[in-house]
Order: C-alpha cells, then structure tokens, then sequence
C-alpha cells in the first residue's frame, strides 16, 4: 500500500515530502527515542511518533521508513518540514494518538 | 600498483560540529548512499547506518567538534569518530544500556536514552573507544563484510594485484 493511500485511509494531514507519497508502506513501527528507532524500523515500515524535529528527517532516511506520523496533535518543526520536502519523506500529522495509528495502521495494512 | 588486502580502497571523512543539530545525519546519510552505490551488502549498509549515525549523533551532542571518516574496502568498513570534546571518565559506565551524560533539552528530543555507544558495539563486530578528559574520544566500529577476501594475507600467498 503507498503512503498516501495509508494518509487517506487514517486521515493524516500530509504536512511534507509529498514527493515520496508514492513509497510503499509494508509495516510500522512506533517510538521516540531515535536510537531504538535507528536500530529497529525497517525500511518501508511507517514511523509513529511525538517528536517533530528535523533530527527524524535525519532517522527516516537511514532507516528507509515509507514515512514519518507525527502524532498526538504534536506540529512538525518549520525546519522539519524544510528537510523532508528535500528528501522526499512524507511527514504527516493527525490529532490521534500513537497507539490509535498503530492500531489503525495494522487493521490496514 | 599493488593494494594490501583489507586496504581501504575509499575512505570518506566529514567535519562535524558539535550541536549543530540542522546538519545531523547528513555525513551519516552521505557515507551510507556510497555504501549503496559500491554494492555493499543490504545488512552491512544497514549496520553501518546505525554506527554512522550514533558516532556522528555523539559528536554533536557531547562533543566541540569531530571528524566523522569510513574506510570503505571489499573486506569491511571502517568507522572512526574522532572527537574533541569533554572525553569519557568511565568507558564501562558508558557503555551500559541506559546511561547517559545527556542535558534535558537533548533527551526531549529522543536523544540520550544512553543506547547510543551500546548500539554501536551491537552492529559492528569489533570497536574500540580511546578516551582522554578534557581532550577527547575516538571511536573506532568495525563491520565485516560476509563473504569478502581475506582480511590478512595468508603466509606464503601473494598479494593480488586489485587494478
């Protein structure tokens, strides 16, 4: 299923990276703390968080995740959005919490 | 020209400035593309991924300043973070699951869940750490390549001649 399918699915607002709406999302994975995520998400999972800084443009690049949610009504760094339209990772936003995306993620997919 | 086996054959190296949190990650993410491009195996990219990434994060979060460098040959990758910065009074500490020196403000951010030296040792298969306080610390992370030549030369071979 491609990311921007998932984004209509869920609801979540595309905020960035709307060039990389057409990569594949297979699984998900959820987490805040960057170096369990660095070493954990595989790529083409989508990436569940509260954090909204540039630094998990950053993550979502070495880890090759489909995409970053940034969840809990958390708003997404002007600098964050900046360097994911460069890479070309969709960031999203929504008002739902992490557990709920997860949860709908996983009925989904 | 005559290359030693287990010579690098490319070796990559970014200045990186301590809590310049705007270009974290991209030394990281420009090492790991040229580990792509010479067709390094999937998982060896992706374990050095991960070492790249925690050497480069720690020089920017403890450190003044550093040198990120990878030493890229068909028998392993070389990772070396050279820093200088505050050094580590207790390595052991340091590599335990969960400690860290980190400031609040960095570990809002998600950084300094003390996972950062023990991630590094988890994906390589050999490292070191030299340290000095008050001057610095050098990180070095080695990942093998499976199934690459022979690192050492065996007694009475001839080096091969790679050009």
């Amino acid at each position: 299923m491609k990311v921007s399918e998932v984004a209509k699915a869920l609801g979540l607002d595309v905020v960035a990276g709307v060039a990389g709406l057409d990569r594949e999302v297979t699984g998900g994975y959820s987490g805040d703390l960057l170096s369990d995520v660095m070493a954990r998400a595989k790529p083409k999972d989508l990436w569940i968080t509260i954090q909204g800084h540039q630094n998990i443009v950053a993550v979502a690049v070495l880890t090759e995740v489909a995409g970053v949610v940034v969840s809990g009504s958390v708003e997404p760094e002007r600098d964050t959005l900046e360097r994911a339209d460069r890479e070309g990772i969709p960031v999203m936003r929504t008002p739902l919490s992490v557990f709920e995306v997860a949860g709908r993620l996983h009925k989904l997919l | 020209m005559t290359s030693v086996p287990g010579a690098p054959v490319l070796t990559m190296s970014f200045d990186i400035e301590g809590r310049n949190f705007k270009a974290s990650g991209e030394a990281s993410g420009r090492i790991k593309r040229t580990l792509e491009q010479v067709g390094l195996d999937w998982n060896v990219v992706r374990r050095a991924a991960v070492v790249l990434y925690e050497a480069e994060m720690n020089i920017v979060i403890h450190a003044h300043r550093g040198v990120l460098r990878a030493e890229i040959s068909p028998q392993k990758v070389v990772i070396v973070a050279d820093d200088e910065g505050p050094g580590i009074p207790d390595v052991s500490l340091a590599m335990k699951r969960g400690f860290s020196t980190a400031p609040a403000e960095i570990r809002e951010m998600g950084f300094g869940a003390g996972l950062g030296l023990p991630n590094i040792e988890k994906h390589s298969d050999q490292m070191s750490i030299e340290t000095e306080v008050g001057r610095g610390t050098k990180v070095v992370a080695v990942i093998m390549v499976p199934g690459g030549a022979p690192d050492v030369t065996p007694p009475g071979a001839t080096q091969a001649d790679a050009t």
